[in-house]
């Protein structure tokens, strides 16, 4: 009794235990037992998706369409008139920036036609030199920061040109560039949208949770099928990926400006507008900022998960070379990706951050500077590339544009690394490996798909209600149910059993060394610079290391999740130990506590709360990662939402499987989430 | 002073909480803050009416959730008055358009608030320079008025700092300069020192004062600090639950506190510092003799009561223009200095 009045969530807990374990004893493994695995009732859920759509795309609203061709009206669904317009829209401006780039007639082809281009051969748009496109980038990174940003962005355009990688970058560049904006923008409409109306706003949260925790594969059935395949259609499906963040967040930044900058905002006599862009947007800059870095990252991490459908570039490159194993060329590839990342990612950060001087008193080139600047560079770059035409007269022109992987390659460097690592630790790795996958991994995936599905709600929705309470465990319940009646149950207990090994491993980790690190102000420092760098990594670049290490296995499966997993981990725990007020730990000092009684009975119940959102995090990262792991060869959801990309019943198949995923995740979220919340409250700390 | 009022309200509630409105025509005006918490609803301002006088300082004094903040909110339209009249140079603010609203405070108010309010991404001359902006003035002429408001509150040289760089004195006169940058005839301050600590709240009392010397603005000051009222202030509103106790001059609050609820605010004010000669002289009695000492009748007693201890006759007191108005004797002014208190402590 004393035991239940002190700790009443562990006996429940225990009880909770052990029904669970009479449950998987008593629940015959049969398929005709209902309880041991539910029918799939949804199975048909797949085909209605796939019908609608085509439907919305075929039958729905045709309209009068005049078509050229033909010289006459024609009838046409109006849906896909309104893809198709989108579409074209897209890929023309994708093709006028890449154009610019690196030249090209497909813009000059959208005015006119094919007919005329080859009429009039000169009409070709010419490429820019690489030269003048790194000193621009070096001028701007100067402009917007000053000397480390244009070193920053010297080092990174001339590694792009130096190893060959040009031309894929800058496609990748010219999809990230109209991809990123348009998020941003779409992200701060439906932001500011959602701030102006609570309806809005409750209507556009369970769809920004689906969103948020669906897998990347899993947009990309829907999109081929509405857009088509190309780089129109991997850049609407970024968008649509990218976007969910930038909504959240400027939703949250706007909610969170003081009462009083808004009343002083009126004070000032700002009108609606003025108020919106001059006051609100400002004040939430920090959270919208971190919005629009974050819709870089994801672009760039979908650029890899585009190619799927098309998309051309850095993307398509390194998932070739990591088809065919070719380690060291993937690595520079993934060096291109992180650097363009990371030099976006600063660039974006400084233009924010831009101040104007008015007190300067400027003549005409002062205060055009930076243009004058450009076009000489501009002028010189084009010389240059001139001269360069009769200095490498037989061979490419490499003052003009470094033709694709013909420039310095490190890639037999780091075959032979490989090649050396696997001579050496061959036995060694293999016999990790084997011991992990006999050992560890295959007990535990049998004990996952041992259990009863009735066994799993009473232990899902019973840890619901202890932690979170009725409303959380039947919401979970519902999250389940729809994975239980559709047809992936099973390869859903696949999923959540490398995802679950994996959290477990980065929990473990990201706590233990986010609690070394938090115990000294410069080793704190030293790990969020180190996670902050990690978290600019495109989730496919984790892939490349261990591939090299382990080939293609579960392990590299599992071994790149729980890196990419444990840096949410790690950064929480870190913030949470670090945000216990002085006080506390001067209290602490002045009772006698000792470091390690300091840690478990002051700093760690502080920060759990703290803690556990970051394992949250944890498991949608690891989530993310494991589906992504399909791509070398798991065989769980995310092998068939692979899968779905090349069936033509894809569309719905894709999406049931991404809302499972996206239901999974989710289910943890919400025990998550309320339980901290309810936690930080009760400990006065939201 | 002209007789016609710059403020006026007229019976205004405030009342928060679902159907406020309703309840309160149901009950005719007369509110009963218990039962209208029973029912769910806050009373935020209860039948207030002022009136506020061009040049003149009102300071609306209350301790937090009196209501006071609220009051201003309504004259300031920030909120919505449930109930009653509000008329600004004689318009009706509550009938103003939103668009009529945004006019009025661009040219007419300005306000400065107790946390600041500053926007964190502008530097202290963009600050001042935005009300001036978002009022459609160029640039070149909002930041050379800018400039010169940063001159005013003596923050020279630090105008491309952020707010964040700040100590909280440097920042509400960042307030200050914002609030004033438009020029605007009524000036609202809500707790404008209470975030400072007390050293910087004096001077920048001393500051303020010295700016009303120059501006002669009309002025709203809320404030929960009696001292900072009866420094600042022509006329204090103190204000308890929503309803206001007593409005009048500061000493005749300390003399003739209307309730006991002011009583016990003015206790432990230092008759000295807030009563002027004019209240505590005798009318001129033609047969006494006068020493040589003039006194102003609005002199505070703590400046002239050495001189006039000194003095070994009653002494003259004199209005603006020099004409004698009444005779101070000392015992009153050894009354004030001590009597009151010596009277209060055998009480207790």
């Amino acid at each position: 009794m004393d035991l239940l009045t002190k700790h009443p969530k562990a006996v429940q807990f225990f009880v909770l235990l052990a029904v669970f374990f009479l449950l998987c004893l008593l629940i015959s493994p049969s398929d005709s037992n209902v309880l041991w695995r539910f029918p799939p009732l949804l199975k048909q859920l797949p085909f209605i998706i796939n019908d609608s759509v085509r439907y919305l795309m075929f039958d729905w609203m045709p309209v009068q369409v005049y078509d050229p061709i033909i010289d006459d009206f024609e009838e046409k669904p109006l849906f896909r008139e309104f893809t198709r317009s989108i579409s074209s829209i897209f890929l023309l401006v994708i093709n006028f920036v890449r154009e610019i780039f690196l030249g090209g007639v497909k813009t000059v082809v959208a005015f006119t036609d094919w007919d005329f281009i080859n009429e009039n051969p000169w009409v070709r748009w010419p490429a820019l030199p690489w030269t003048v496109i790194a000193g621009w980038a070096i001028i701007l990174g100067y402009k917007l920061q000053g000397k480390g940003l244009a070193i920053l962005a010297g080092i990174c355009t001339i590694y792009l040109a130096v190893f060959g990688q040009w031309k894929p970058s800058m496609e990748t560049l010219s999809f990230v560039l109209i991809a990123a904006p348009v998020s941003v923008l779409l992200g701060l409409i439906f932001g500011i949208w959602a701030f102006k109306s609570k309806a809005v706003e409750i209507a556009l949260n369970p769809l920004l949770n689906v969103a948020q925790t669906m897998p990347h594969y899993s947009y990309l059935v829907p999109v081929i099928v509405l857009f088509g395949v190309g780089d129109h259609a991997a850049a609407i499906a970024t968008i649509v990926f990218a976007s969910p963040p930038m909504v959240r967040l400027t939703l949250l930044g706007l909610k969170k400006v003081p009462a009083d900058i808004v009343d002083s905002g009126l004070m000032s006599g700002c009108n609606a507008f003025q108020m919106m862009f001059r006051v609100l947007i400002p004040t939430a800059r920090r959270d919208i900022l971190i919005g629009v870095n974050q819709v870089v990252m994801q672009c760039l991490a979908m650029t890899v998960i585009a190619s799927f459908i098309g998309a051309q570039g850095l993307g398509s490159n390194l998932m070739i070379a990591l088809n065919s194993l070719r380690v060291g060329t993937g690595i520079e590839i993934g060096v291109c990706i992180v650097l363009i990342a990371v030099l976006l990612d600063k660039m974006s950060l400084a233009w924010a951050n831009k101040q104007t001087d008015y007190f300067a008193d400027l003549t005409f080139f002062q205060r055009n500077r930076f243009a004058l600047v450009a076009l000489v560079v501009f002028v010189l770059g084009s010389i240059l590339a001139y001269i360069g035409s009769f200095i490498f007269r037989d061979s490419y022109n490499y003052l003009y544009i470094v033709p694709h992987n013909k420039g310095i390659t490190t890639a037999p460097f780091w075959q032979l690394t490989v090649d050396w690592i696997w001579d050496t630790f061959f036995y060694a790795l293999k016999a990790f490996n084997e011991f992990l996958i006999t050992k560890i991994l295959e007990p535990m995936k049998s004990m996952y798909l041992a259990m009863p599905v009735a066994a799993t709600f009473v232990l899902m929705m019973g840890a619901g209600y202890i932690l979170a309470g009725v409303r959380q465990a039947l919401i979970i319940g519902g999250f389940l149910l729809f994975i239980a009646l559709s047809e992936y149950w099973d390869r859903a207990l696949i999923t959540a059993y490398i995802a679950s090994f994996a959290v477990i491993v980065s929990a473990v980790f990201g706590i233990v060394v986010g609690s070394i690190c938090a115990q000294n102000n410069t080793a704190s420092k030293v790990i969020l610079l180190i996670c902050d760098f990690l978290q600019t990594f495109p989730s496919f670049i984790y892939l490349i290391p261990v591939i090299m290490l382990f080939g293609i296995t579960d392990t590299s499966v599992i071994i790149a999740t729980v890196v990419y997993a444990s840096v949410p981990a790690t950064r929480y725990t870190v913030e949470g130990l670090r945000s216990v007020p002085q006080v506390m730990h001067d209290a602490g000092s002045m009772l006698g506590v000792s470091r390690w009684q300091r840690w478990i009975s002051i700093e760690l119940p502080l920060a759990f709360p703290h803690i556990m959102l970051g394992i949250n995090q944890t498991v949608i990262f690891a989530l993310f990662m494991v589906i992504i792991g399909a791509f070398i060869g798991t065989t769980d959801l995310g092998q068939l939402i692979l899968k779905a990309i090349s069936d033509p019943q894809g569309t719905g198949i894709g999406l049931t499987l991404g809302l499972c995923v996206a239901f999974m995740g989710l289910a943890v979220d919400q025990i998550i989430r309320t339980w901290a919340d309810n936690r930080k409250k009760a400990l006065d700390l939201a | 002073m002209s007789s016609n009022p710059v403020i006026k309200c007229e019976s205004v509630y405030k009342i928060f909480g679902n159907n406020a409105k309703q309840t309160l025509d149901q009950v005719n005006g007369v509110v009963d803050s218990i039962k209208f918490l029973e029912a769910g609803l806050i009373v935020g301002v209860n039948n207030v009416s002022l009136e506020v006088v061009q040049g003149e300082l009102l300071v609306i004094m209350g301790l937090s959730g009196s209501g006071k903040s609220t009051l201003l909110r309504c004259i300031s339209r920030l909120t919505d008055a449930t109930a009653g009249k509000i008329y600004v140079d004689g318009q009706d603010l509550l009938a103003l358009t939103k668009k009529q609203l945004i006019e009025l405070r661009r040219n007419k108010m300005g306000m400065v608030f107790q946390s600041f309010g500053l926007l964190p991404h502008k530097t202290v001359l963009e600050n001042i320079a935005f009300p001036l902006q978002v009022k459609g003035s160029s640039t070149r002429e909002s930041v050379e008025r800018a400039a010169q408001m940063v001159q005013l509150v003596g923050l020279q040289g630090r105008e491309n700092y952020f707010p964040r760089e700040l100590s909280g004195g440097q920042q509400q006169r960042v307030g200050i300069a914002r609030s004033l940058a438009v020029e605007p005839d009524i000036w609202f301050l809500d707790e404008p020192f209470s975030a400072l600590d007390p050293l910087i709240r004096k001077e920048m009392q001393d500051e303020f004062l010295r700016l009303q010397g120059v501006l002669g603005k009309t002025i709203l000051f809320v404030t929960h600090d009696f001292d900072e009222a009866l420094r600042l202030a022509d006329r204090i509103a103190i204000m308890k639950d929503g309803v206001i106790e007593q409005l009048d001059t500061p000493s005749n609050i300390v003399l003739n506190p209307a309730t006991e609820y002011v009583r016990r605010f003015t206790e432990d004010v230092p008759r000295e510092k807030v009563l002027t000669v004019r209240s505590i002289m005798d009318p001129l009695d033609e047969s006494e003799r006068l020493g040589e000492l003039r006194v102003s009748e609005d002199a505070i007693v703590d400046s002239v009561a050495e001189d006039i201890l000194s003095e070994e006759r009653p002494v003259a007191v004199v209005d603006a223009k020099d004409n004698i108005v009444g005779t101070l004797h000392a015992s009153h002014v050894i009354k004030v200095l001590f009597g009151g208190r010596s009277a209060e402590s055998t009480e207790n």
